[in-house]
């Protein structure tokens, strides 16, 4: 009875269709949203997330629908966000079948949207994700997709995050993002002992080693990627069976 | 089988609704008494905060509806917060009153882990259980809560762990709750709904 680190894919959408690329600059199509969330859901994945990176275009109608098609594909937990800013946002994607809220750039403009989240949804349905980018010694938040400083210290803002009400925290290295080259396990470290909620690492993964360095040196509690996912780099079951051989816990689908 | 969902605005009614009928059973979502109070089969789901889900209880008049179709020996599964508001009282709504059908209250996890207690987890069996009939052992549920009920009643037939032991899965005659979510829990989580339904039929 030990609780598992979670595999989750991210399914980056243009609103419709699963895209690839760093922070909207050559975006290349990386297929149909239904058709990954039915692989992974049947590939053994602890969840999905799903965001609308192209959220301030006009295209939530058609999220919101790709949220209803996704959900029905799963019989595991969904996250969904990208560019929710009101509480109404939330609750339609919720409607939807998002199970989770992440939001991200909103919260840091008003962290008060945290606490309304977490009073309506409950905290466990609250994920804050944090862009982070190193400064020194120390990360600093970046928001709109990484492109924009802020003057937030990441472990100060995670606090106050998960005071506000997240229920959970997903870290992203901009630092590591895209690159393949494992993720920042330090800044995974840093934060994931300083809260206490649970903590999903992103930014840079590619070998099973990765995700066996953010589980035990990183103290992730969950690990998240997406292309290496999306283009059979690497299948869900081969990495949770080399985790496992490596005494991590993880769950094996019967 | 028609499944009655008790539909007061939880989170997971949507996915408990979707799960039931990939299972092929007819559901109704309802609020209404005269509908809770008159089911066979009856499932109350829930997520987010147990305050919530007791006060809408009240707004709704359901809670004698619920005791009712219990005590008329409806079937009924309790799921996350389904299964906490079945107890005397919880520390997260600690001004109201839980349907105390079992006894005990529903206590915060400890701070020595993280919480919520989010993710995949076991169960152990302390008997025989009809809800996880041909379900392997070291199969794993998927649980997202910081509440937990206490174990060691004669109503709690397996417990979980994180931080403290408390009560995964009740089983007492006619009614069942899980603390983890069936309808998130991939094939094992259908396995339970199926074996729920069997239970009813």
């Amino acid at each position: 009875m030990t609780l598992a680190h979670r595999i989750i894919p991210c399914l980056d959408t243009d609103g419709s269709r699963v895209v690839k690329g760093v922070h909207f600059e050559g975006l290349r199509d990386a297929g149909d949203p239904v058709e990954l969330a039915a692989r992974y859901n049947a590939e053994g994945a602890d969840e999905l997330v799903v965001l609308d990176i192209a959220a301030a275009r006009d295209n939530r109608p058609t999220f919101l629908e790709t949220i209803r098609r996704v959900a029905e594909q799963l019989a595991i937990p969904l996250a969904a966000g990208g560019g929710i800013r009101s509480l109404e946002a939330a609750r339609a994607v919720v409607r939807a079948g998002a199970d989770k809220i992440t939001v991200n750039t909103a919260a840091v403009e008003r962290p008060q949207l945290l606490s309304e989240l977490s009073a309506e949804f409950g905290a466990q349905a609250v994920v804050l994700a944090i862009d982070a980018k190193r400064d020194g010694s120390h990360w600093q938040v970046r928001v709109r997709g990484g492109r924009e400083a802020t003057t937030l210290n990441v472990e100060d803002w995670a606090r106050r995050g998960v005071e506000m009400g997240a229920g959970e925290i997903l870290l992203t290295s901009v630092d590591r993002d895209g690159t393949q080259s494992g993720f920042d396990l330090d800044l995974t470290a840093a934060i994931s002992k300083a809260i206490s909620v649970p903590v999903i690492a992103s930014g840079g993964a590619k070998l099973p080693s990765h995700f066996l360095e953010v589980f035990t040196k990183g103290a992730a509690d969950a690990a998240l990627a997406a292309s290496i996912f999306h283009d059979q780099v690497q299948s869900i079951r081969s990495l949770k069976e080399f985790l496992r051989a490596h005494q991590v816990e993880v769950r094996l689908p019967c | 089988m028609k499944v009655t969902l008790i539909d007061y605005g939880a989170g997971n009614v949507p996915s408990v609704e979707r799960a039931f009928r990939r299972l092929g059973a007819e559901v109704e979502t309802t609020n209404a008494a005269e509908k809770v109070a008159t089911a066979n089969c009856l499932v109350l789901p829930g997520v987010g905060h147990c305050a919530a889900l007791i006060h809408a209880l009240d707004a709704h008049a359901l809670r004698q509806p619920i005791l009712d179709a219990i005590a008329r020996g409806a079937t009924f599964l309790g799921i996350c917060l389904g299964l906490q508001a079945l107890y005397v009282s919880s520390d997260e709504a600690s001004d109201k009153h839980g349907l105390g059908l079992l006894p005990g209250k529903v206590t915060r996890l400890p701070a020595t882990v993280k919480l919520p207690h989010m993710g995949w987890n076991t169960l152990q069996r302390l008997r025989t259980l009809r809800l996880l009939e041909s379900i392997p052992t070291g199969a794993y549920f998927y649980f997202a809560h910081s509440f937990a009920a206490p174990s060691g009643g004669e109503e709690c037939a397996a417990v979980c762990a994180h931080g403290r032991e408390f009560v995964a899965v009740v089983e007492k005659r006619n009614l069942f709750a899980v603390q983890f979510h069936p309808e998130k829990s991939g094939a094992a989580g259908a396995q339970i709904l199926q074996n729920f339904l069997k239970a009813a039929a």
